[in-house]
């Protein structure tokens, strides 16, 4: 597929010690400007599934591409078309949001004009100029929230990777949030998301898959999803689908 | 563009590393105090040996000529502060005020020292004469053995000590036996009192000692315990750097930045190479530092001055050498260790040990002899042979070659367990 943006196919994994896989034989495809939702239940593979197209892990069968590039194979060239905002606040606390998008800038492989460029629109944009030298383990969850998201687009990378990136923020945050990813959406970039909160999610997706136990349960826009299940929201689409038992993830 | 990549990780790090104000202090203030402390320490048991007097009482129950030349003789010896303390004091008096640090020592001489000192003196000197023919009389030697001198220490002195005060004592009774023994064949011979001034003569007609420390440029320095501390106190404190670097390194591999750094464009060795170059340039700071101190703080505090050797070339080779050792062994307890805590004790309690094996706590030449194998796998030992070869034997670069190159060896050795671990954990 020529626009897609991410094409996995037949993707089997498992953790080193487990007998059973993660994935058997999963195939997903995301289109090259769309805005993803990857649900689930708590232990349904969606950071897994996550960390392998951002290769941080290495699947063992089957082919995970990235514009055309196997992730696999292409680890530092990919690197550079994708952004990748993790679950875990994923910066130097000591440092301030200026010194934390210095560096990871200069590591993205920007130049130090254009990181200063950018970081200013970011600090700006995320509302964090009159805190841009201070220590962000001062800030509150939701600052630092925020900080998590500037460094993750600090080298405008054509598909971004969130990994519940509103978890535990406030609401405004949250909008804020939302906001800039509806933006940055509208500009081109790719958004590959998951998180817990639906209601976001049906502001911000266009296309959702509902994964559990490794396996894509449904994969379409979530008008057509709705029409489908004869839901009248994703939440209720989301029990029908996956039933009402607690899903505590393996320990 | 990497040059840009390592400049900004190298600023990255200098910023954690100057706002982490606790490994600051270890890295800095902690190996000063250190340096000051052992150095004062040890500088005033030399003294104590060297300068200081070390008072004593001497009880002499004896009222004899050679008592009075004993007496005398103890407080020629230049050792001791001599408390003299009345004859009647039992022993019991005398150990109740060394109790009260009085005194360290305390030395009583017999009633009849002089009586037995000067039958035995005649003794010999008449056993003397005959074995030469020169005296026919039938000669009854003298059956009584001397009484010892009593001699009273307080536990606090160590046996070393105490092995210099009985040296220095048996000195003075050498001389006021070999006096007694001269007079009696003197006076056998010429049947009158051997003259003061031959006496004299002959008793103090004693070979003199040169102490001259070998070294390798000439200089004839005496090295003093700042020359000895400051090199050993600033490779302690280099390898201490395992606090703030192996825990930075554990710090990054559990945060969530280290995830990030694994989806960027750059190799992570980058990372690590920052940081070798930033903690190198510590290390040889701290050295700077308490190469200054010892040089011109010591001896504004009453401490012996650092002479800092003349091949400075060699001094900055030998002390970049020991920054890189250390930066790499405390990479490699942050690669290995699973927290902090585990960085932090690790790291600090192999630091002492590799310290005490390798000479730092103990001389070298008194470990036993199966440790003397052991001592050449402590990296700090070669640090330490190298700093002496500048600071105490005036050696050039060229003479501690001989330790640069194994230091060179097991820092390598240990940069390559470092990688095969980052490897084996999947971090690059």
């Amino acid at each position: 597929m020529s626009n897609a943006a991410v094409s996995i196919q037949n993707l089997e994994f498992k953790y080193r010690g487990q007998s059973a896989n993660c994935f058997n034989k999963l195939n997903l495809d995301i289109t090259e400007g769309e805005s993803f939702g990857l649900f689930g239940p708590n232990g349904a593979g969606k950071t897994t599934l996550m960390n392998c197209m951002t290769g941080l892990l290495s699947y063992q069968q089957g082919n995970i591409k990235l514009f055309g590039k196997e992730v696999k194979t292409n680890r530092k060239s990919i690197n550079r078309f994708f952004g990748f905002v993790p679950q875990d606040f994923s910066f130097y606390q000591e440092l301030s949001p200026l010194e934390n998008l210095s560096f990871f800038g200069a590591w993205s492989g920007m130049n130090k004009p254009a990181i200063k460029s950018k970081s200013d629109e970011l600090l700006q944009v995320l509302g964090l100029t009159d805190v841009r030298n201070k220590p962000v383990q001062k800030f509150s969850g939701g600052m630092k929230r925020r900080v998590n998201l500037a460094i993750g687009v600090i080298h405008d990378p054509r598909i971004l990777f969130l990994d519940e990136p509103t978890v535990g923020v406030d609401v405004h945050t949250r909008q804020a949030i939302i906001s800039y990813l509806k933006t940055l959406n509208e500009k081109g970039t790719t958004l590959v998301y998951t998180s817990h909160q639906l209601s976001e999610a049906e502001d911000l997706c266009k296309k959702i898959a509902l994964i559990d136990d490794g396996k894509i349960l449904v994969h379409d826009s979530l008008d057509q999803l709705l029409l489908d299940h004869k839901e009248e929201g994703l939440e209720g689409l989301f029990i029908n689908l996956t039933g009402k038992m607690y899903r505590d993830a393996d320990v | 563009m990497l040059m840009y990549k390592l400049w900004a990780t190298i600023l990255k790090d200098l910023q954690i590393l100057t706002r982490d104000k606790v490994g600051l202090v270890f890295m800095f203030v902690m190996p000063i105090i250190l340096a000051i402390v052992i150095t004062a320490t040890q500088n005033s048991t030399f003294e104590l040996v060297n300068k200081n007097k070390v008072p004593l009482l001497l009880c002499n129950r004896d009222n004899g000529e050679s008592g009075k030349q004993l007496v005398s003789a103890i407080e020629k010896v230049g050792m001791f502060e001599v408390k003299k303390v009345m004859a009647d004091q039992t022993e019991k008096q005398l150990s109740d005020r060394m109790h009260e640090k009085d005194a360290l020592i305390a030395i009583i001489i017999p009633p009849d020292f002089s009586a037995r000192l000067e039958a035995r003196a005649k003794a010999t000197a008449s056993k003397a004469l005959n074995n030469l023919g020169l005296q026919t009389d039938s000669i009854k030697m003298s059956s009584d053995s001397l009484q010892p001198i009593n001699l009273l220490y307080h536990p606090v002195l160590q046996q070393s000590f105490r092995q210099s005060i009985q040296g220095a004592l048996r000195s003075a009774l050498q001389i006021v036996q070999t006096k007694q023994v001269l007079k009696s064949l003197y006076f056998d011979l010429n049947e009158k009192e051997i003259p003061d001034t031959l006496e004299a003569e002959i008793v103090n007609n004693q070979v003199g000692i040169n102490e001259t420390p070998i070294s390798r440029d000439g200089s004839k320095t005496i090295p003093n315990a700042t020359q000895h501390n400051i090199p050993a106190w600033t490779i302690f404190a280099m390898f201490f750097v395992v606090i703030s670097l192996g825990s930075s390194v554990v710090r990054e591999k559990l945060s969530g930045s280290f995830i990030r750094l694994k989806t960027l464009p750059t190799n992570y060795l980058l990372a690590l190479l920052s940081k070798q170059i930033t903690y190198l340039f510590v290390t040889l700071l701290q050295a700077a530092v308490i190469f200054a101190i010892g040089s011109w703080l010591f001896p504004s505090l009453g401490l012996p001055k650092l002479n800092l050797p003349a091949d400075l070339l060699g001094l900055f080779i030998v002390s970049f050498m020991c920054g890189w050792c250390a930066v790499s062994f405390a990479i490699c307890i942050g690669v290995f260790a699973q927290t902090q805590e585990q960085a932090n004790g690790i790291g600090a309690v192999s630091i002492v040990m590799l310290a005490a094996i390798g000479g730092l706590l103990v001389p070298a030449f008194a470990m036993p002899q199966s440790f003397q194998h052991i001592i050449k796998l402590s990296p700090l030992h070669w640090c330490l042979e190298a700093y002496y070869g500048l600071f105490l034997e005036g050696g050039k670069l060229q003479d501690i070659l001989l330790n640069i190159l194994p230091l060179l060896g097991i820092t390598v050795l240990i940069q390559l367990i470092a990688l095969y671990g980052l490897k084996r954990k999947n971090l690059i």
